[in-house]
C-alpha cells in the first residue's frame, strides 16, 4: 500500500478523491479490512473518512432524519436516532459485536451494497434518499437507484456517500433478521416493515433474498387495503399470514453455503407475517 | 454462570492440590498481552507461505516455480523435490506427503513453499507459481469409498474394526432402528497455526511452535529432513487452544525445511481461513443402529454400522474409529453386540483428533436410540438409562471388565434430579430463539427437555506404550519442574506447580518451558491424559526428590524416615521439635530427579474387537432445556445441567472451565458448527461463516455435581475431565430440540431448515 490519507474535512476528502479516484474508501473497515486481510483486495491508496466531521453528524427534523455517512451502528442504536427510526436501530443492533458496531458505519453499509446489509431493507421502507457528493456537485438517489446489483452501486469516480435522509413515520416499524446463530451473524433472511398511519400504507423490504433489496409492492398494497386504519391499524391474523405468503413470492432467493432458497423464501413469509402482526397489533413492540 | 458444585478436598490456603490456583496466562490472554506463537520475532527473519491445492483430486502435471523465484524479495521456493528425507509423514501411518509431488488429494493440500522478506511478497509469489493440474472427479462419498477405485496407494479403507460380543444372533422383544449423521466440526481454537524455525550452525534446526505433542513432532520432522532427532530442538510457543487440531503436523515441517534451505529464521502464521484448510477436523459420521431390549427395558443387543470419513490421509483415524466402535453403545450393560466400524479415505479434508475422539459421534446415535427405545417401551428415558447403566465389575462390549470407579448411575441421577433454576425472562429477545434478530416472541416457541449420558476412555489405548517424563530440581528452596507436556489450555501450567507444592511442602515452583532438548516425551496433550500422565510424572519426580532429602536428613538427625515431613518450606520431625529450612538445605546442593511414568499396560483388540484395550473411563451427563421456534427452525437453549465423573477435583475453577467450555463445544456441534463441503471444496473457511456459539447461544450451566470417587492408580485419584463434557452435550441438545418439535432430527448440526421445512 502506498498511501493512507486521513482528511479532516469533507472538502479535503473530496479533493483527495478527485486527485486519486482509485483510492479505496475506508468508512469503518468492517468489510474492507476483512477483504484486505484475506488478500482479496490490495488497495494502492486508502482514503479514511473517520475524521471528517461533516460525515459524523445527524439531524432530526419533524419529518426527516439526516444521518451522516460516518455515523456508527452504535450511535444509531444509542442516540435519538433510535427513537426516530426504531427499525434502523433494531437493524444496527443485529450487526456484529459491540466493537464492530463501534466501527461500522451507515455509509459503509451502503458502500458495500451487499444484499445482506442489515440497514438496507430499513432504508428502503423509510423512503431513504442517498446523498452523493463529488467535486462537481451533489446527487440524490433512492436506494434502488443507488444499489444496482450484488455489491454494485452507481457511485462514480470521485464521488462519496455523504449522508442518508429518511422519513420519520407515524406508526410501527420493525426489522427482523435470521442468522445461523442468535447474534453476530450475517443475515440469511431479513424483513423490514413500516405501517405508515398518515399515508395509510405498508412498506416492506427484504434482505439476503435477491440481488438487491426488493420491496414487496404487491403484497404491501394488498395488506394496506385490509388493515382497519380507523381502529388503530387492526388486522386479522389470517390476513397477516397471507400477507407473509404474498411477500415471500416477491423475492428471488438462492441456495448458498449459508442457507437454501427454499428456507429463505419460507422464512421471509414467516418474518413478514410476524412483522405485520407486530406493527398492527395494539400492543406494539418496536424497540430494541 | 451459576455453579452448584460439590467441591471437597479444596484447600485454597496452600496453593497445592485442590486449590483454586489462577492460571498465569488467563488474564494476559483476556487482555491481549499474552505472547502467542504468532508473536515470535528474530533478527533478519523471513516469512514463509504455503501454496495449496485448489482441487480435491488432481494429478500434478508440472510446477513452474520460475516466476515466483524471480520475484524481488523471494529467497526460496520449495517443492516436493526439495524434501531431503522421507517424503511422507503421519501420526499413525506415514501416508501424507510433506508437499504433494504427483497427486493432490484434498483442497488445501500443500504443494509448494515460499520464503520472502514480507508476508505479502510471499503470498504473491506463491500465487505466481504455475501448477498444471489434471483435475479428476473427487471421491467424496464415505459410504462409496470402500468399493471405489483407490485414491491412495494405501487404499480407501484406513481401518475396519468389527466388534462381536456375546451372542450376535440374539434378539430382543422390542427393537428400534435409526440412521444418524454427524457433520464435520472444526476445533476452532484461538491462535491459528504459527511458529518460527531457526537454523543452527551444525545443520540442525530449532523450532518454536504451538503444538500438542513435541516429541512426535520431532520424530516426524527429523525423518523428513533426513537428520537426527537430536538435531531438531522444539520448544513450545504460546498456544491459544488445540482440541486435537494441533496433534498432526501442519506448518512444523514446512518451517524447518525453509529454515534449513535459506539458513535464515523463518516465521509462518496461518490466517484463520488458511487454518481451516491447514489442520484435521472431527470426522463426519454416518451411523446405522438397531437396539434390542426386553419388554422390561433391559438391553439385549446392539447392532451398529459406523462409517467415519477420514478424508484424504489417515491421521489418527484408526484410533478414532476404535473409540467410536468400543463406546458405540454408550455407558450401558449390553450382553451382545455386533458393531462394524469403518474409517475410510476420501478426497474430503483430512480428519483426525478432536475433543471426544469418536465417542461424540456415537453418543449422538446411542442416546438418540435410547430415547427412541424409551418411547417404544413407554418408559421414562431416565429410568431406562438407570436400568442399563454400567457399573464397576460390569463388562464393556469389548469384554473388558471395569475395574476402576465408574459412577454412571450416580452421574445420571444427579444430573436428572437437579432442579432447574428460574429462567431469564423472555420479554428480552436475547433470551428467545433468534436472539438479537428479534424474530420470535415467546408465544412462537415450544419448550423441550433433553437428556444424554456418554463416556470414553482416558489415555491411549490398544497396547500403545503411553508414558510421560518429568524432572524435578529443588535448589534454594525453589522447585523447578521440567516436562514436555504441551499446555494448550488444559491447566498443566498450574497443576504441575500445585503437585510440586503438595509433594515438597514448598510454595515457589517454576515450570520450565516445554521442550525436547533436555527431557523425554510427555506424550500428547489429548485423550484427557495429561493430568494423569504428566501429573503422575511430576508427582513421581517430586517424590523422588523428597525421598533423597528425607534420606539425607534421616541419617543426619538420626530420625526414622517416617518421623520426618516436608511442610511450609521446612523439613521437620512430626512433632515439630527439630526443623530445618528447605531453602538453606538446598542452598549449596540441589536435589534432582527425573522419572518416566507409565500407566498400566493395555492390550490390542483381537479379531472380534475383544480385549483389555483401555486404561480407565469417565462419564458425564447433560440435561438441556431448549426453546424452539418451529416455524423458523430457530433454537435458544435456556439452561444446561450437567454432572460428571471426575475422580477428584484438583483445581475447582479449572474444572468448571473445562466443563463449561466442553459443553459449549457440544452445543456448537448440535446447532451450528459444520464445515460445509461442496464436492470436496470447503465453502465456509472463516469465522464469518463457520459459526461457533456466542453468549446468546450458550446458556448458564449448572454443575449439579462433580462425582468424586477417586480412581485407583490415578495420581490423587483424579480423572481427566476435558472430553466428557463434549460427548453428551450435543446429544442432549438434539434431544431437547426433538422434544420441543416432535421431529426425528437424525442429523447434527440441526439446521433451521431441518426443523422449519420438515
Amino acid at each position: 500500500m502506498n498511501r493512507v490519507v486521513l482528511p479532516l474535512s469533507l472538502q479535503e476528502a473530496l479533493s483527495t478523491l478527485t486527485a486519486d479516484p482509485d483510492a479505496t474508501v475506508l468508512a469503518g473497515g468492517t468489510d474492507l479490512m476483512v477483504e484486505i486481510n484475506r488478500g482479496m483486495r490490495r488497495p494502492t491508496s486508502v482514503l479514511a473518512l473517520a475524521k471528517v466531521p461533516e460525515l459524523r453528524r445527524w439531524e432530526i427534523t419533524p419529518n426527516r432524519i439526516h444521518i451522516g455517512a460516518g455515523v456508527t451502528y452504535t450511535e444509531i442504536m444509542t442516540t435519538e436516532i433510535a427513537q426516530a427510526a426504531p427499525a434502523l436501530a433494531q437493524a444496527a443492533r443485529t450487526v456484529g459485536s459491540p466493537p464492530i458496531r463501534n466501527a461500522g458505519t451507515l455509509g459503509g453499509n451502503l458502500g458495500t451494497a451487499s444484499p445482506a446489509g442489515d440497514t438496507l431493507p430499513v432504508l428502503a421502507t423509510l423512503n431513504a434518499t442517498i446523498l452523493l457528493q463529488s467535486a462537481n456537485g451533489q446527487r440524490q438517489l433512492q436506494l434502488d437507484e443507488f444499489m444496482v446489483g450484488v455489491k454494485r452501486t452507481c457511485l462514480e469516480p470521485g464521488e462519496l456517500i455523504i449522508a442518508t435522509e429518511l422519513d420519520r413515520t407515524n406508526g410501527g416499524q420493525e426489522y427482523l433478521k435470521i442468522g445461523p446463530r442468535n447474534a453476530m451473524v450475517i443475515s440469511m433472511a431479513g424483513v423490514a416493515l413500516v405501517a405508515d398511519l398518515d399515508t395509510r400504507s405498508v412498506r416492506c423490504a427484504m434482505g439476503s433474498v435477491d440481488a438487491g433489496i426488493p420491496r414487496a409492492l404487491k403484497a404491501e398494497a394488498w395488506a394496506a387495503e385490509r388493515i382497519d386504519w380507523d381502529n388503530g391499524a387492526a388486522i386479522d391474523p389470517a390476513v397477516a399470514q397471507e400477507f407473509g405468503q404474498r411477500v415471500s413470492t416477491e423475492c428471488s432467493p438462492i441456495d448458498d453455503h449459508r442457507s437454501t432458497a427454499a428456507y429463505r423464501r419460507h422464512a421471509i413469509g414467516v418474518l413478514a407475517a410476524r412483522a405485520l402482526n407486530r406493527v398492527c397489533s395494539p400492543k406494539r413492540n418496536g424497540h430494541v | 454462570m451459576s455453579r452448584q458444585a460439590t467441591i471437597t478436598h479444596t484447600n485454597t490456603a496452600n496453593r497445592g492440590i485442590g486449590a483454586d490456583v489462577t492460571r498465569p496466562d488467563g488474564i494476559p490472554k483476556v487482555q491481549g498481552s499474552f505472547a502467542f506463537s504468532s508473536d515470535l520475532w528474530a533478527d533478519d527473519f523471513l516469512w514463509g507461505h504455503t501454496l495449496r491445492s485448489p482441487h480435491a483430486s488432481a494429478r500434478i502435471v508440472s510446477i513452474d516455480i520460475g516466476p515466483a523465484l524471480a520475484t524481488t524479495g523471494v529467497h526460496a521456493v520449495l517443492t516436493a523435490e526439495d524434501v531431503p528425507g522421507q517424503l511422507n509423514f503421519g501420526l499413525e501411518h506415514g501416508d501424507q506427503p510433506v508437499l504433494a509431488a504427483n497427486q493432490v488429494r484434498y483442497v488445501g493440500e500443500p504443494v509448494a513453499l515460499v520464503a520472502a522478506d514480507h508476508p505479502d511478497i510471499a503470498r504473491r509469489a506463491a500465487e505466481a507459481i504455475v501448477v498444471y493440474y489434471e483435475v479428476t472427479e473427487p471421491l467424496t462419498d464415505s459410504e462409496a469409498a470402500p468399493q471405489a477405485a483407490p485414491i491412495h496407494p494405501d487404499g480407501n479403507v484406513i481401518r475396519q474394526l468389527n466388534i462381536r460380543h456375546g451372542n450376535i444372533n440374539a434378539t430382543g422383544e422390542v427393537t428400534v432402528e435409526g440412521t444418524y449423521e454427524v457433520g464435520m466440526q472444526d476445533q476452532a481454537f484461538m491462535g491459528p497455526e504459527s511458529g518460527m524455525a531457526l537454523p543452527d550452525e551444525d545443520g540442525g534446526v530449532e523450532l518454536f511452535v504451538s503444538t500438542q505433542w513435541l516429541h512426535v513432532d520431532r520424530s516426524q520432522i527429523a525423518a523428513c529432513l533426513g537428520i537426527a532427532e537430536a538435531q531438531v530442538r522444539i520448544t513450545l510457543a504460546g498456544v491459544g487452544g488445540a482440541f486435537g487440531a494441533r496433534e498432526d503436523l501442519s506448518l512444523q515441517l514446512h518451517l524447518c525445511l525453509l529454515a534449513l534451505y535459506t539458513q535464515k529464521p523463518i516465521k509462518m502464521v496461518y490466517s484463520r481461513d488458511e487454518s481451516f484448510l491447514g489442520h484435521v477436523h472431527r470426522h463426519p459420521a454416518k451411523m446405522w443402529y438397531r437396539h434390542h431390549a426386553t419388554r422390561q427395558g433391559r438391553l439385549v443387543k446392539v447392532e451398529a454400522r459406523i462409517v467415519l470419513d477420514g478424508g484424504a490421509y489417515a491421521s489418527s483415524s484408526g484410533a478414532v474409529i476404535a473409540n467410536a466402535a468400543c463406546f458405540a453403545v454408550g455407558p450401558y450393560k449390553v450382553g451382545s453386540a455386533h458393531i462394524e466400524g469403518l474409517a475410510v479415505r476420501t478426497n474430503n479434508p483430512p480428519c483426525g483428533a478432536m475433543r471426544g475422539f469418536g465417542a461424540v459421534q456415537t453418543c449422538f446415535a446411542h442416546e438418540s436410540q435410547m430415547d427412541k427405545l424409551a418411547v417404544a417401551l413407554e418408559m421414562d428415558p431416565i429410568e431406562l438409562r438407570l436400568l442399563n447403566a454400567l457399573a464397576p465389575g460390569d463388562r464393556l462390549i469389548t469384554g473388558q471388565q471395569i475395574t476402576g470407579t465408574f459412577p454412571v448411575a450416580e452421574v445420571i441421577r444427579q444430573c436428572a434430579e437437579a432442579p432447574t433454576p428460574e429462567l431469564a425472562p423472555t420479554q428480552d429477545h436475547r433470551n428467545l430463539p433468534g436472539g438479537s434478530g428479534r424474530t420470535t416472541e415467546a408465544t412462537d416457541t415450544a419448550r423441550g427437555e433433553g437428556f444424554a449420558v456418554g463416556f470414553k476412555n482416558l489415555m491411549f489405548s490398544e497396547g500403545f506404550d503411553d508414558f510421560s517424563s518429568a524432572a524435578c530440581r529443588l535448589a534454594d528452596g525453589v522447585a523447578t519442574i521440567t516436562c514436555a507436556c504441551a499446555e494448550v489450555g488444559q491447566g498443566f501450567v498450574t497443576l504441575a506447580q500445585q503437585i510440586a507444592r503438595t509433594e515438597l511442602g514448598i510454595d515457589e515452583v517454576i515450570l520450565a518451558p516445554a521442550q525436547t532438548a533436555t527431557i523425554g516425551s510427555a506424550g500428547s496433550t489429548s485423550a484427557s491424559r495429561q493430568t494423569w500422565m504428566s501429573g503422575g510424572a511430576v508427582q513421581a519426580a517430586c517424590n523422588k526428590v523428597r525421598s533423597l532429602i528425607l534420606a539425607d536428613i534421616s541419617a543426619k538427625w538420626g530420625v526414622h524416615l517416617d518421623g520426618l515431613v516436608l511442610r511450609d518450606g521446612l523439613i521437620c520431625t512430626l512433632d515439630g521439635q527439630q526443623q530445618a529450612s528447605l531453602a538453606e538445605l538446598t542452598a549449596n546442593r540441589a536435589y534432582e530427579a527425573d522419572v518416566v511414568y507409565r500407566h498400566a499396560p493395555t492390550e490390542a483388540l483381537d479379531e472380534n474387537g475383544q480385549g483389555n484395550a483401555h486404561v480407565s473411563f469417565a462419564c458425564a451427563a447433560h440435561k438441556v432445556i431448549a426453546d424452539v421456534d418451529p416455524d423458523l427452525g430457530l433454537v435458544r437453549i435456556r439452561h444446561i445441567t450437567t454432572a460428571q465423573d471426575v475422580g477428584r477435583i484438583l483445581n475447582p475453577t479449572q474444572a468448571v472451565g473445562q466443563i463449561e467450555g466442553g459443553t459449549a463445544q457440544g452445543v456448537g456441534l448440535a446447532l451450528m458448527e459444520e464445515i460445509v463441503l461442496d464436492n470436496g471444496l470447503v465453502r465456509n473457511a472463516s469465522f464469518t461463516d463457520y459459526v461457533i456459539p456466542t453468549t446468546l447461544d450458550m446458556p448458564d450451566v449448572t454443575i449439579a455435581a462433580f462425582i468424586e470417587e477417586p480412581e485407583p492408580g490415578a495420581p490423587y485419584g483424579a480423572k481427566g475431565i476435558g472430553e466428557p463434557p463434549t460427548i453428551s452435550s450435543s446429544a442432549a441438545v438434539a434431544a431437547a430440540v426433538r422434544a420441543a418439535t416432535g421431529l426425528d432430527l437424525p442429523r447434527i448440526p440441526i439446521r433451521p431448515a431441518d426443523i422449519a421445512l420438515s
